[in-house]
């Protein structure tokens, strides 16, 4: 119960930043879309890296590194800090500028321009908006189980004690399972869907009362909260399972007992590790960054982002990835239901090796780390669908600022529902989906790219190379069971070997080539747009 | 508005990229289970200075290879 009152204590502090927030509303939806171009580089850093930091940083590099080993950080964290940088370098700083010329809002709004094609926007929302769902549902799905996972009682021998609610508190069809109360049910702690629902509303309220000044003050503080209770959660499960005096001593006793395999990388294909480096160009083309991009008060705001981003990565997986290789040690037992479910890993050794109270404060941090993503996602789709789909086809004076701010949350609360209705089933490995929903922005990164850098993309391009991106990772997120083969890869032989590689690659190159030979085989853009675009 | 040229960019900024996309890939750490300090493997320990050198690089990056024309607000600022 001590933790449940500190999650909700947290959750409360949430609500009353966004209502501090309101405050500075200005009535505008620029104001609430934009923060009124206001945002500083400190701002800009925390909320940039609040909202690429998500429950797969933590829970799922936890989980994934309890199952594979240390390979896990150079597969996604070590080559986003080269990556992401890389994007907000060449891509984030350029759309600032033509945002601020041209005021654009979305990204729709952009390539509409760049391609000459108003119905460009009618294949990119959906498109878009069906990429970030399962980002969301990461998300909701890692909340709802972490707070489950911490609030449940001890199973011992099939029966709950010390159940945070006893059995019979909620509806069976909540706290029962397919297997019962103690086996795959809410084992007396809160029902996942019920603390899924409960953030939800926690963060879709604090959008709706802050806007993106909200939202990006809720990402810095989140940001902040994440990171250092990251870093104390490390410290205090290193002490706890070391059993010496000094940390030091603590860190050589634990990795002496973890597993060879997990300390290498032996059960990782090396082409596979190195198809894993085009998964960061997603944030290239991820709605929420752009949007948090035309925040920025000048383009020198980005300077520290782009700087800090890489070590700010190394600071939150370092720690995960080596609780993870410490969860395989003999030190620590991992019951079989959390073997068999890695999203689970990071709240079982929370739990068992924390006390309630800072188990409780350590819970809230990963929250931190879940809810400051979520809240541009839910803003991101928001605007998008304001500015895309109701402004531009309903036309500019048809609605008043007000009412666009209103339908700007109606839709946010359709796909959060949408996407709550998807959490209630079986749940995904939170590494495996994250993986899924990136390679689809990264198969997109050819278009943004290409939009800024090369005069020759042509407008049919850049409908071949949507519809070869999506229509490729369709087709292979269906072949691998809707994320449920966790381990799917393209494979092809040569001589006797057989190589692995990412789907993404195969999504990459279909969207790139489509991308470029259609662009060549068309009429280039104008020479309107092409001054408009490259004006020197 | 000026535009940012990808010519703006110094050459070094590509190599030393293209430097550490290859340093990334280091097959020779791959099955060694070496702990630095004692309790860090090698291969984590090795990927965690790639990411101490990314923020060097890009630090760097910001200093000599900024876009000029970018470091002010552009002065035809939309009203949307």
């Amino acid at each position: 119960m001590t933790q449940l009152s500190i999650i909700i204590g947290y959750l409360s502090l949430l609500l009353i930043l966004g209502l501090f927030a309101n405050r500075f509303f200005r009535g505008t939806s620029q104001d609430y879309m934009l923060a009124s171009h206001s945002i500083g580089p400190f701002l800009l850093l925390m909320s940039l890296f609040g909202t690429t930091m998500t429950a797969f940083a933590l829970v799922g590099s936890t989980g994934e590194s309890y199952k594979v080993g240390i390979g896990v950080y150079g597969m996604l964290a070590s080559s986003s800090g080269i990556i992401h940088s890389l994007c907000f370098f060449v891509l984030g700083v350029k759309l600032w500028g033509l945002g601020r010329k041209f005021g654009y809002r979305t990204q729709i709004q952009f390539f509409r321009d760049r391609l000459e094609s108003d119905k460009i926007g009618l294949l990119l929302f959906p498109v878009l908006v069906g990429l970030v769902i399962p980002y969301l549902l990461i998300g909701v799905m890692a909340s709802g189980g972490v707070i489950n996972g911490v609030t449940q009682g001890r199973i011992t021998e099939g029966v709950v004690t010390n159940a945070t609610f006893p059995e019979g508190t909620f509806p069976d069809f909540l706290e029962q399972g397919d297997k019962g109360f103690a086996v795959d049910g809410s084992k007396g702690g809160v029902p996942r869907q019920v603390a899924s629902l409960v953030v939800c509303g926690v963060v879709l309220l604090y959008v709706f009362f802050g806007g993106m000044r909200g939202t990006a003050w809720a990402n810095a503080f989140q940001t902040m909260v994440f990171m250092v209770l990251g870093v104390v959660t490390f410290v205090i499960i290193a002490n706890k399972l070391g059993g010496h005096d000094s940390l030091l001593a603590n860190l050589r006793e634990i990795a002496s007992k973890v597993p060879k395999e997990k300390l290498t990388r032996v059960d990782v294909s090396k082409l596979k590790f190195f198809s894993y480096l085009l998964v960061p160009l997603s944030v290239g083309m991820f709605p929420h960054l752009f949007q948090h991009w035309l925040t920025a008060r000048s383009a020198a705001s980005f300077k520290l982002p782009v700087v800090l981003h890489p070590i700010f990565i190394m600071i939150v997986w370092v720690p995960c990835v080596l609780i993870g290789i410490w969860a395989t040690s003999n030190l620590i037992q991992i019951p079989p239901p959390i073997q068999n479910n890695p999203n689970l890993v990071l709240p079982f050794m929370v739990k068992r090796l924390a006390g309630p109270v800072l188990g409780g404060f350590l819970t809230a941090g990963i929250l931190a780390a879940i809810m400051s993503s979520l809240d541009s996602q839910f803003l991101c789709l928001g605007t998008m669908f304001s500015t895309d789909i109701v402004t531009h086809y309903a036309g500019k004076n048809r609605f008043s600022d007000r009412q666009q701010v209103l339908l700007t949350r109606g839709f946010i609360v359709a796909i959060v529902a949408l996407t709550y209705f998807f959490s209630l089933f079986e749940p995904r490995a939170v590494f495996t989906l994250g993986v899924w929903c990136f390679s689809g922005f990264a198969s997109l990164f050819p278009l943004v790219f290409a939009a800024l850098y090369w005069k020759r993309l042509t407008k049919a391009g850049g409908y071949a190379s949507i519809v070869a991106a999506i229509g490729t990772w369709t087709a292979l997120f269906y072949d691998s069971d809707f994320a449920g083969i966790e381990n799917y890869a393209l494979e092809f032989t040569l001589g006797d070997s057989t190589y692995q590689m990412m789907p993404v690659v195969g999504m990459f190159v279909v969207s790139l080539l489509a991308l470029v030979l259609v662009s060549l085989a068309t009429t280039p853009p104008s020479e309107k747009t092409l001054n408009k675009f490259f004006p020197n | 508005m000026k535009t940012f040229r990808m010519s703006d960019m110094s050459r070094t900024l590509w190599i030393l990229v293209l430097a550490l996309i290859i340093l990334h890939q280091d097959n020779w750490f791959w099955t060694d289970a070496r702990l630095v300090f004692g309790f860090m493997p090698i291969g984590l320990f090795y990927h965690a200075c790639i990411s101490l050198a990314a923020g060097a690089m890009w630090w760097w990056a910001t200093r000599y290879c900024w876009p000029d024309e970018s470091e002010s607000s552009s002065g035809e600022e939309h009203s949307a």
